[in-house]
């Protein structure tokens, strides 16, 4: 893990140091294991989201479907388990999974074979999983007291200290850490937003690597449905409603290039707690409920301008790259 | 006017009715240096009014730097530019436009989903009396300028809709209606058809009499003799003859055009050439090339030239998988060989560094390993996972053996210079241990000393046995490195010459069809 605290990562973890240490002086107590704990637990389900936006950030693509998906399979698994209480929450899990991967992989299979750029597909799929929801729950509430007690208590059970919860999201950034730099997919992942075409022509299918992309983002915003749904302990039409742009947000903070082909798990779960630690923060130390968003803008929109700032010594090696042909032809 | 090159004697035998006038545009020492390539070097051009200059020479000749500093894009780091006997500096492309100075692309520069008439007057509206944009004044003048070239094209058309030809009458129009006086036109002629040219050659005779000194860039040797009165040749940057056409052949512009003894400058090693290794039987796309057949021997450098648009890269990329021909057969080393993707041309031993290293070679925010290991994944992985190990041995051998110089093989490859990133995009291709390797002009836009260590290096690997298919437009290097060149003319096999009947004057008689 080491290693991959490359400079940009590092900075970001002094800089989310500097802001638990500058809020631990206004609210005592910020600061305590405890609490640093909850803020991890909470922002869990934003951390298994960012990963896999992340990944499908990396093969210059985004998915803005993620929450929706989300709201759709949460809200199908509520159901299950409301309508039918025999199914064991195993079963349940898996088709969470396995709803979420189908769903993006109809993003991925749009962007694949009929060649429409992905926040058009993901634009249109956002809509479409969210009216899904509704018909598919007629626009009603699956309460508590419908869900049997062990869909509603399993990620909250402590195991070492910590919520299952968190455990799923250390689990799932260890995995994705495996995947994207000790499996092939993941190198062609970078290789396919680095530079699509020398990505073709290194015998990398950029177009099938897209779409497994999109499938994982899928899976993970489906086990997330389930995990939204448990935890907050309701499911509706509007659940996570607009959540897809704080995925977006942790990626873009901690360094992942919109461009594509520049990017961490550890700079995509640095930007997600950096996001839960200012939602978390801000109200503790006493800023009014109506500034708090305008707030965590204008966090977002810095940490965009500094990363750009980054971006651009990148940038002047192409222009340097391309002028040198320039030259001769 | 120039020390040790070349001159053709500029007095002509009879005396020449129009030469007598003042220069409209001279260029007087222009030199233009880039890091590490000196683009233009102490070049010397007069532009006469009602006439036209062709401008010859290969590609990297130095022409396009030079169109870039007419029309204000590029400043020359010295010399001076002159209009009508008066210094100018073309500061910005403004500037140029505002000298009288406009260029017509090769790849014309307009806009796909404006009118014609938009198009034509974009930057230059006339505007009404409240300053809003006068469209009846825009469409009315784009009709007469068009009327003018002897086209009807409604100027309310989108652009795309336009055929090619007709989008280089718009750019023509374009042209005149910013009352330029001195007109540069870059390969006007590459997309189109006979008639077409035809109906050019009429509007640059229109051009001519109203007075405009027009700057020719062609390399079609027929069409120069055609349209042109004066030539300036160019050669690696420096312009090494110039003269009135009708007192010069053909022959005298070709040995300017190339310089002499070069088979000596890119020396080939002798190699044992062996069996076929690989064999094409009629290979065709829908658009750009046509029943291409022919074979490649162990160690053997089989050179492909042709001019730009004779279908050799898209030849090649259809070698390589990237591209999709119509027909025909591959047979590799005696077994019959389908490509459907460059993975498969990979796994088949055939590999395609190609032109544009920036566009189709690197992933710059990667670094130098993981660029070089990209193609050989299925290698260096053990058990379906990534072994960044052997990934670092694999390019760690490739680096030393290209003599790369890098701060360390994990920094991005955008980090290294222009030299240093073509060795790693060599050095990808060489890991995968290629049967053939297809070079797409390998020494474009690198300077000379750069250039005598590819060629060496690409002999070397003649000698161990790969075979090569080197595509350049470069003739020096494709008469000093080939066994045998092919040279290719709008999508067919032109010719097939030996080296020994292989020169200057057949291969570019072969490639633009002068018999």
């Amino acid at each position: 893990m080491k290693k991959l605290l490359r400079n940009r990562e590092s900075l970001l973890v002094m800089i989310i140091a500097i802001m638990i240490a500058g809020f631990a002086t206004r609210a005592p107590g910020f600061a305590a294991p405890g609490n640093l704990a909850n803020i991890f637990n909470d922002t869990s389900i934003l951390i298994i989201l960012a990963l896999g936006q992340m990944t499908v950030i990396l093969t210059k693509s985004i998915d803005l479907s993620v929450a929706a998906n989300l709201a759709f399979t949460g809200m199908a698994v509520a159901m299950t388990n409301a309508a039918y209480p025999d199914v064991p929450l195993a079963l349940l899990i898996v088709m969470a999974i396995g709803i979420g991967a189908f769903l993006g992989a109809i993003n991925g299979y749009l962007i694949w074979a009929l060649q429409i750029p992905p926040i058009v597909v993901t634009l249109g799929t956002l809509t479409i999983y969210r009216g899904m929801a509704f018909v598919l729950s007629g626009g009603g509430w699956v309460n508590a007291h419908q869900m049997t007690q062990s869909f509603l208590n399993a990620p909250r059970l402590p195991v070492l200290g910590l919520p299952i919860l968190s455990w799923v999201a250390i689990i799932i950034v260890v995995g994705a850490w495996f995947v994207m730099t000790r499996l092939p997919f993941g190198r062609a992942a970078y290789a396919s937003g680095g530079n699509p075409t020398a990505a073709v022509y290194a015998g990398i299918d950029t177009g099938k690597t897209r779409f497994f992309a999109f499938m994982l983002s899928g899976a993970l915003a489906g086990l997330c449905g389930y995990l939204w749904v448990s935890r907050y302990a309701v499911a509706y039409v509007d659940v996570a409603i607009g959540f897809e742009l704080d995925t977006v947000a942790a990626c873009v903070i901690g360094g992942i290039s919109i461009a594509g082909g520049v990017g961490s798990v550890a700079g995509a779960l640095l930007g997600a707690l950096f996001l839960g630690i200012i939602k978390n923060a801000l109200p503790v130390i006493g800023i009014s409920p109506f500034a708090q968003m305008a707030i965590s803008g204008v966090v977002i929109v810095l940490a965009v301008v500094f990363n750009a700032r980054a971006e651009r010594k990148v940038g002047r090696i192409i222009l340097r790259d391309r002028a040198a042909p320039e030259v001769s032809p | 006017m120039m020390n040790g090159v070349t001159q053709v004697q500029d007095s002509p035998p009879r005396p020449a009715p129009l030469v007598e006038t003042a220069p409209l545009l001279e260029m007087r020492g222009i030199s233009q240096i880039f890091p590490g390539v000196k683009a233009l070097d102490q070049v010397d051009i007069k532009l006469y009014p009602g006439q036209v200059t062709a401008l010859i020479g290969e590609n990297g000749a130095g022409k396009s730097t030079l169109v870039k500093i007419l029309t204000g894009i590029y400043r020359p780091n010295e010399g001076e530019i002159l209009v009508d006997g008066q210094p100018v500096v073309f500061s910005a492309a403004q500037a140029a436009i505002d000298a009288g100075v406009t260029a017509i692309h090769q790849e014309t520069v307009l806009f796909d989903d404006l009118t014609v008439a938009e198009n034509i007057f974009i930057g230059h509206a006339p505007r009404t009396r409240f300053g809003m944009i006068d469209w009846s004044a825009i469409n009315k003048r784009s009709r007469d300028l068009l009327r003018a070239l002897e086209s009807d094209i409604d100027p309310t058309i989108r652009l795309r809709d336009l055929s090619i030809a007709q989008r280089h009458l718009v750019a023509i129009a374009r042209a005149l209606s910013v009352e330029a006086r001195i007109v540069i036109m870059d390969e006007p002629t590459a997309a189109l058809s006979r008639k077409e040219i035809d109906d050019l050659f009429r509007i640059i005779e229109g051009l001519k009499r109203q007075g405009k000194a027009i700057l020719f860039i062609s390399h079609k040797f027929d069409e120069v003799y055609e349209i042109a009165e004066n030539f300036v040749v160019f050669r690696d940057g420096r312009a090494v003859g110039h003269g009135k056409l009708r007192d010069t052949s053909q022959h005298e512009i070709v040995r300017l055009m190339v310089g002499r003894d070069v088979k000596d400058v890119f020396p080939k090693t002798k190699v044992e050439i062996g069996a076929p290794v690989l064999q094409v039987q009629g290979f065709s796309h829908p658009t750009e090339f046509h029943n291409i057949s022919f074979e490649l021997r162990r160690g053997e450098i089989l050179g492909i030239y042709g001019l730009i648009g004779a279908g050799r890269s898209e030849l090649c990329q259809a070698l390589f998988g990237v591209t999709r021909p119509s027909g025909g057969t591959l047979t590799l080393e005696g077994r019959p060989l389908q490509i459907s993707s460059s993975g498969d041309a990979i796994r088949a031993g055939i590999v395609y560094v190609p032109e544009e290293r920036g566009r189709h070679g690197l992933a710059l925010p990667m670094p130098i390993f993981q660029n070089m290991s990209l193609p050989s994944l299925s290698r260096t992985s053990r058990g379906g996972f990534l072994k960044a190990a052997n990934e670092l041995a694999l390019s760690r051998r490739y680096a030393e053996r290209l003599d790369l110089r890098a701060a360390a093989l994990s920094v991005p490859v955008g980090t290294l210079s222009g030299g240093n990133q073509q060795k790693v995009v060599i050095g990808k291709w060489l890991a995968t241990q290629p049967k053939v390797i297809i070079l797409d002009e390998p020494t474009k836009g690198i300077d000379i000393g750069s250039k005598a260590a590819v060629h060496g290096f690409i002999s070397e690997l003649a000698s161990e046995g790969l075979s090569i298919i080197m595509v350049s437009s470069e003739l020096p290097e494709i008469l000093g490195m080939s066994d045998r060149v092919m040279v290719m003319r709008e999508g067919l096999i032109a010719g097939m010459f030996g080296r020994e009947q292989a020169t200057a004057e057949t291969l570019v008689r072969a490639a633009t069809g002068n018999a």
